[in-house]
């Protein structure tokens, strides 16, 4: 049983991974119809820039986990400025190009001023040690993670559903002409949308950076495992993103302790959940059907 | 002829133009284009290093076969390294364990990639758009986890090494005379790229790509026509890929990797979407820089095609193709 309790937990741990990144993708495609295939990029920006804050300046992790989303996310309206705002009326897959090209480039700076292996960055002091639930020891600092990914989601929930500025982002999401024509200026909240997004996705990468190694390529593997998470719920429903990312987690951390006769299960479950999804309700599990293009 | 194919100028999808361009152009012209490739094709191992030019022959199938999609089907494969990279894999194992001659090999690894296109383009076409970008490269992602733990098949990291180069036992251990012994290979797999796109089953394609809430109401099954569509294109993919393998005698997880498919998609786009030969072009254009790059020591080739591929969806979308053809189809307009 506590076996069991162990798994659940530590899925939803690398859940709540997945579930930062999906609502930064699904808040930034719901706003610009973007698919940011630099999402990966910004969250190994997000923990290169916490291990170089760290290392090279002393800053301690409770700043960095403040100083990295927001700068990332200035870094990002900057980008939405330049680039991105050019390519927003065509097709998406230009933006899917540019954004890709991107993290080609961003990879490839942080690989040439750091290298490639990875660097440890020590879980903050007073995170450190484990909490005791009654059935086994959780590591402090993954149940921080997780109540920290938890409270963000609702944070963002509670902001989209019951705040007026949720209410604009919401409504030109789903109906950009109609808002314009009550007189709401839609274009001055899309930047300010792709800045928060990004800076979600460097703040994900800020809390992985004591958990996982820190390098240059952290982001590349796992931003295709959380496009097929978006795909699965929905990329449309922010919602459905955040669900599919517990889930996604949830079900690699049972298939990784059930089935470890297959090693390669825990690696390809999620693209055998997404086929699934896609033979039986191919718009995602809380997707809406998409406009016949 | 006058252009009756021409498509509207419309902003939310990939410009057409390359092709419908040399479509209308005079005969002689694209007499003098097939003349001027040949040429070319020809010449190449003389004028670069003869492995830079055998690679580049691969590329220009996997471009060709990507185009197929991307402007022929207005489909986006952001996956196409599965059927490269499984067609390189399979190419390296039969040459490797039954000794067959190579292009026997090749072919048998461009069916595997062709029968694992089915699987996953079945699944894929449920999805347009972006969508099917991100399926596609979700289930190569999914190939690539197979085949880097199936370590007893593929050799996970080492890769595969020592791929023969048979061929009834003609020696073909100089690149130079590979190159010649693959010309024959992937000026068919051109052709019948070319063939597929000028049928009627290439034309419905177009019809799906322009409209498919049309197709559809006419009678045609999209979704089967999208799916033929991408097992031919594994298919010629697996091509490329089968010859990669030989070509270097050697076959790395590299083979299979995401990066590979996004720089099969840009040299598309450098080339020009929806114009065939631009990939050729394309191909040519990024397999020659980085050589160039990695022969002057650069280690940061990403860097340099990531650059290239902002600046062309910034600036140059339409490709080198696409954009001469726009040219020369202005000049040709204003001469009337």
């Amino acid at each position: 049983m506590s076996g069991f309790a162990q798994n659940t937990f530590n899925g939803l741990v690398s859940g709540a991974f997945y579930a930062l990144l999906a609502l930064g993708l699904a808040v930034i495609f719901g706003m610009l119809r973007v698919v940011n295939f630099a999402h990966g990029a910004f969250y190994m920006l997000g923990a290169f820039g916490a291990y170089v804050l760290l290392t090279e300046a002393g800053v301690p992790f409770w700043a960095a986990l403040l100083i990295m989303p927001v700068g990332l996310g200035l870094l990002g309206m900057a980008l939405e400025r330049a680039v991105i705002h050019r390519l927003t009326r065509l097709d998406p897959l230009y933006n899917f190009l540019l954004t890709f090209g991107l993290t080609l480039i961003l990879q490839d700076l942080v690989k040439l001023r750091y290298g490639v292996q990875s660097s440890p960055y020590a879980t903050p002091s007073l995170l450190s040690g484990s909490v005791n639930f009654g059935l086994f020891d959780f590591p402090t600092y993954r149940v921080f993670i997780l109540g920290f990914a938890v409270l963000l989601c609702v944070a963002v929930w509670w902001v989209l559903t019951r705040t007026r500025i949720g209410m604009v982002v919401r409504a030109s999401t789903e109906r950009p002409d109609l808002t314009r024509a009550f007189g709401i200026d839609v274009g001055r909240w899309v930047t300010p949308v792709f800045g928060f997004g990004i800076g979600l996705a460097g703040l994900a990468g800020v809390l992985a950076a004591p958990m996982r190694a820190v390098n240059p390529l952290m982001g590349a593997d796992l931003i295709i495992v959380v496009f097929a998470v978006v795909v699965i719920g929905g990329l449309g429903s922010i919602f459905g993103s955040v669900a599919a990312g517990f889930g996604i987690g949830l079900v690699q951390a049972w298939g990784e302790a059930y089935l470890s006769h297959f090693p390669i299960v825990s690696q390809t479950i999620v693209f055998v959940v997404m086929a699934g999804v896609l033979l039986w309700r191919p718009a995602g599990l809380f997707g809406r059907e998409e406009a016949p293009a | 002829m006058t252009s009756t194919v021409e498509t509207p100028a419309d902003a939310s999808r990939p410009a057409p133009s390359g092709l419908v361009a040399v479509a209308h152009a005079p005969g002689w012209v694209r007499y003098a284009l097939l003349a001027v490739g040949l040429v070319v094709a020809a010449w190449l191992p003389n004028g670069l290093y003869p492995a830079v030019a055998v690679d580049i022959l691969c590329w220009a199938l996997f471009a060709v076969a990507v185009d197929l999609l991307l402007g022929f089907t207005g489909l986006m494969s952001f996956g196409h390294a599965a059927f490269w990279g499984t067609s390189a894999y399979v190419t390296g194992l039969v040459a490797i364990h039954a000794g067959l001659p190579f292009p026997l090999a090749v072919l048998a690894g461009a069916l595997a990639a062709a029968v694992l296109a089915v699987p996953i383009g079945y699944l894929a076409v449920k999805r347009t758009g972006i969508y099917f970008a991100m399926v596609t490269l979700a289930f190569a992602q999914m190939v690539y986890y197979v085949a880097n733990e199936w370590r007893s098949v593929t050799q996970g990291e080492n890769g595969l090494q020592g791929v023969p180069r048979e061929l009834f036992g003609v020696d073909l251990t100089d690149d130079y005379y590979f190159y010649y012994a693959i010309l024959p290979i992937v000026l068919l797999g051109l052709a019948a790229a070319w063939r597929i796109v000028h049928s009627p089953f290439g034309r419905v394609l177009v019809g799906i790509r322009d409209n498919p809430a049309r197709a559809r109401a006419l009678g045609y099954p999209v979704h089967r026509y999208k799916l033929t569509a991408f097992v031919l294109s594994g298919f010629i993919a697996g091509l490329g890929g089968g010859l990669f393998a030989v070509g270097h005698r050697f076959v790395s997880l590299d083979v299979l990797h995401w990066t590979t498919s996004g720089k099969a998609v840009i040299v598309v786009v450098l080339g020009g979407i929806g114009t065939l030969w631009g990939g050729v072009l394309g191909a040519g254009i990024v397999v020659r820089l980085e050589d160039w790059l990695s022969f002057s020591g650069f280690e940061a080739i990403g860097l340099v095609t990531g650059g290239i591929f902002v600046l062309v969806v910034v600036l140059f979308r339409r490709g080198v193709w696409g954009s001469a053809a726009a040219l020369a189809h202005r000049l040709a307009a204003r001469r009337r």
